[in-house]
């Protein structure tokens, strides 16, 4: 199986991604993607980036046998503890990387969207290492849901702005961003959270998470587990983590939101349960209704209640390269629970859809050893679980 | 008459063309004709109908809030368009549609631009549909007799320029303003260095929207431009207003003014 390592020339991955954006963006998604490229063949730039994972995120995470959670559902299982990066989550990884581009391209500004919050809290935190003026846009659902972080966004000298459009969401946040970035975009840089939006964002993005698959395989040495699996929301840990390990004889397995069933259509499983359209500035696959029209997603977990997934992920769908499969609020709850009893881990909801997959399907995965990228935190959350 | 030979006709004549926007079903499917006819009477050459979508990327707070009240009300894809053709059959005005690409994908764009061409409508604005995705569609809208009108930005080089020239549209619309759609305090700064550097690439038409709202924007916009379009303005006197007659008076006013200060 051969991998695509880079889109072609319009930013495609096979069917899916491009550049379906305002006129306004394009130039600066075409210096965006010139400076990208620049900047990753600059030994300069590299070796700050890497200096910066390891004193300042502190990686490598460690990749860490969950023995009690093995014992417990038959499976050995291996977790890669981005929950232990700087401010919580994978996030950092991307806005460490992006926070230099924005610097290294003279961009005194910087706007990101967050659902969960996690993303904004290490856009945040990347703006204060780098002097860089911050500016967050929050679905007011997602304020109420995950208030923690909206104060450590504060306190790290961000603006929370607050997006009262739609759902109050994520992919309301998203919008939000993309609207400023029209209006700012010769002094802005947006720094998008995850594998989505147009050309060269999920690619940058990519790009910058990969570091998760890339040691994980090293902490591997010889081993090769049989099953790597990762949650799914735009999908950027998942293919931080994917990507290294395409083509290896690894099965990859996406879990995405089924929120409170697929078949009740409150749910963010895209891949699953939707089909392909252009959404937030790429074609890929999203939920919509007959007309075309984006429809809401929901997901306990503010991180996945997204109703897009990103492009290349929608390519390694219709390619084989991952498959996708979601679990339930309900799953995931509990596998937040089990994980903290069993291994004294607390994870992030969007985590526990992958840990609640390895449980449902104990059965089959018996005698198997699977990595999970456990992708963050879930002190963020426990206020919302404990009030559902 | 078609938008092409009315754009024609008004550079013959040194005249520029005013082109309100107005979103079909706002306030209501019923009362939306209605207003067009009304902005017709007060001195409308043409128009722009918006068809609600969900996630409008190029639109500022007002526009979008009129597109959910469209969508909430029953205004589906398929029912704005049919009330694009009713404005343009009962004015008998020259009339593009925008919107966004993804609706228009899950039609089909062949499917699509017959639909437009069917209605009587000389176009399509997708906001989200840069040149270089473009492509498809405008070769769709070519085969159906219709024009993909493209998005000029004042970021854009005249490379793009050129790309957007070579679709052979109606018109080339300039965005007169960076940022989404929206009224603007005081004049639009880069609106007329961006048509001058449309001219050194064509000869095509230029309309300009995005930002004006004003009967002063609106003449600055018409010493350079072809075509003037006027959004926001009009759609939040439609929202604001109290009753369907309120909004026909404050859009006969405002369609006067506008064609008062153009003229």
């Amino acid at each position: 199986m051969t991998v695509m390592s880079r889109p072609d020339d319009s930013g495609r991955f096979g069917a899916y991604g491009g550049r379906f954006a305002p006129e306004t963006l394009i130039p600066a998604l075409e210096a965006l993607e010139e400076e990208f490229e620049a900047a990753m063949a600059d030994p300069e730039f590299l070796r700050e980036l890497s200096d910066l994972l390891r004193d300042f995120v502190g990686r490598p995470t460690p990749l860490y046998e969950a023995t009690r959670l093995s014992e417990a559902v038959g499976v050995r299982v291996l977790l890669k503890r981005e929950d232990l990066a700087h401010t919580g989550a994978h996030k950092i990884n991307n806005t460490v990387g992006q926070g230099l581009l924005a610097r290294r391209m003279g961009k005194p500004r910087v706007i990101a969207e967050t659902g969960a919050g996690q993303h904004g809290v290490a856009t945040a935190t990347a703006c204060a290492l780098f002097g860089l003026e911050c500016e967050v846009f929050m679905g007011v659902v997602d304020i109420e849901r995950q208030a923690i972080n909206v104060e450590r966004m504060r306190m790290l000298g961000a603006t929370v702005t607050p997006v009262t459009a739609g759902a109050g969401t994520l992919k309301d946040a998203v919008s939000a961003a993309l609207r400023d970035w029209v209006a700012t975009v010769e002094t802005t840089h947006y720094i998008i959270g995850s594998v989505v939006g147009p050309h060269p964002f999920p690619t940058i993005v990519r790009e910058f998470q990969r570091v998760i698959g890339e040691e994980t395989l090293t902490q591997l040495g010889d081993r090769r587990p049989d099953v790597v699996v990762a949650c799914v929301g735009g999908g950027s840990n998942s293919m931080g983590m994917f990507h290294p390990f395409a083509g290896r004889g690894v099965e990859l397995v996406g879990v995405e939101a089924g929120g409170e069933g697929l078949s009740t259509g409150r749910h963010g499983a895209t891949l699953s349960a939707g089909s392909p359209g252009v959404l937030h500035g790429a074609m890929t696959y999203m939920l919509q209704d007959d007309e075309g029209q984006v429809l809401e997603a929901h997901s306990i977990s503010a991180g996945l209640d997204y109703p897009g997934v990103g492009p290349e992920h929608a390519y390694f769908k219709d390619a084989g390269i991952a498959r996708y499969e979601s679990v339930t609020d309900d799953e995931a709850i509990e596998a937040m629970t089990v994980l903290s009893a069993l291994e004294g881990i607390v994870p992030a909801l969007e985590s526990a859809h992958a840990i609640a997959w390895i449980a449902r399907e104990r059965a089959a995965l018996a005698g198997k050893t699977v990595v999970v990228c456990l992708s963050g935190r879930g002190d963020k959350d426990l206020d919302h679980v404990r009030t559902r | 008459m078609t938008l092409t030979a009315a754009l024609r006709g008004a550079r013959s004549e040194g005249r520029t063309l005013l082109l309100p926007y107005l979103m079909a079903g706002v306030p209501t499917q019923e009362a939306t004709v209605d207003l067009f006819m009304a902005m017709a009477e007060a001195g409308a050459d043409g128009f722009e109908v918006g068809i609600p979508y969900a996630d409008p990327l190029m639109d500022g707070p007002v526009i979008e809030a009129a597109g959910r009240l469209a969508l909430s009300s029953g205004t589906t894809f398929g029912r704005g368009m049919e009330l694009a053709a009713g404005v343009a059959d009962r004015t008998g005005l020259p009339c593009v549609v925008m919107t966004y690409v993804n609706p228009i994908l899950r039609r089909g764009y062949e499917r699509f631009c017959a639909e437009v061409a069917a209605a009587g409508l000389d176009g399509v604005i997708a906001a989200d549909l840069p040149v270089d995705e473009g492509e498809p569609l405008a070769a769709a809208a070519k085969e159906a007799g219709v024009s993909l009108i493209p998005l000029v930005a004042p970021t854009t080089s005249p490379e793009r320029i050129g790309l957007a020239a070579a679709m052979e549209p109606a018109f080339i619309y300039a965005v007169a303003e960076l940022g989404v759609t929206g009224e603007r305090a005081g004049p639009n700064e880069r609106a007329s260095a961006l048509v001058a550097r449309i001219r050194e690439v064509t000869d095509l038409p230029v309309g300009m929207g995005v930002g004006i709202s004003t009967p002063e924007q609106a003449r600055s916009a018409a010493m350079v431009a072809d075509a003037v379009i006027v959004g926001t303005a009009v759609v939040r006197r439609v929202l604001e207003a109290g009753s369907n007659r309120e909004a026909t008076r404050a859009l006969t006013h405002l369609v006067s003014a506008l064609r008062a200060a153009i003229d």
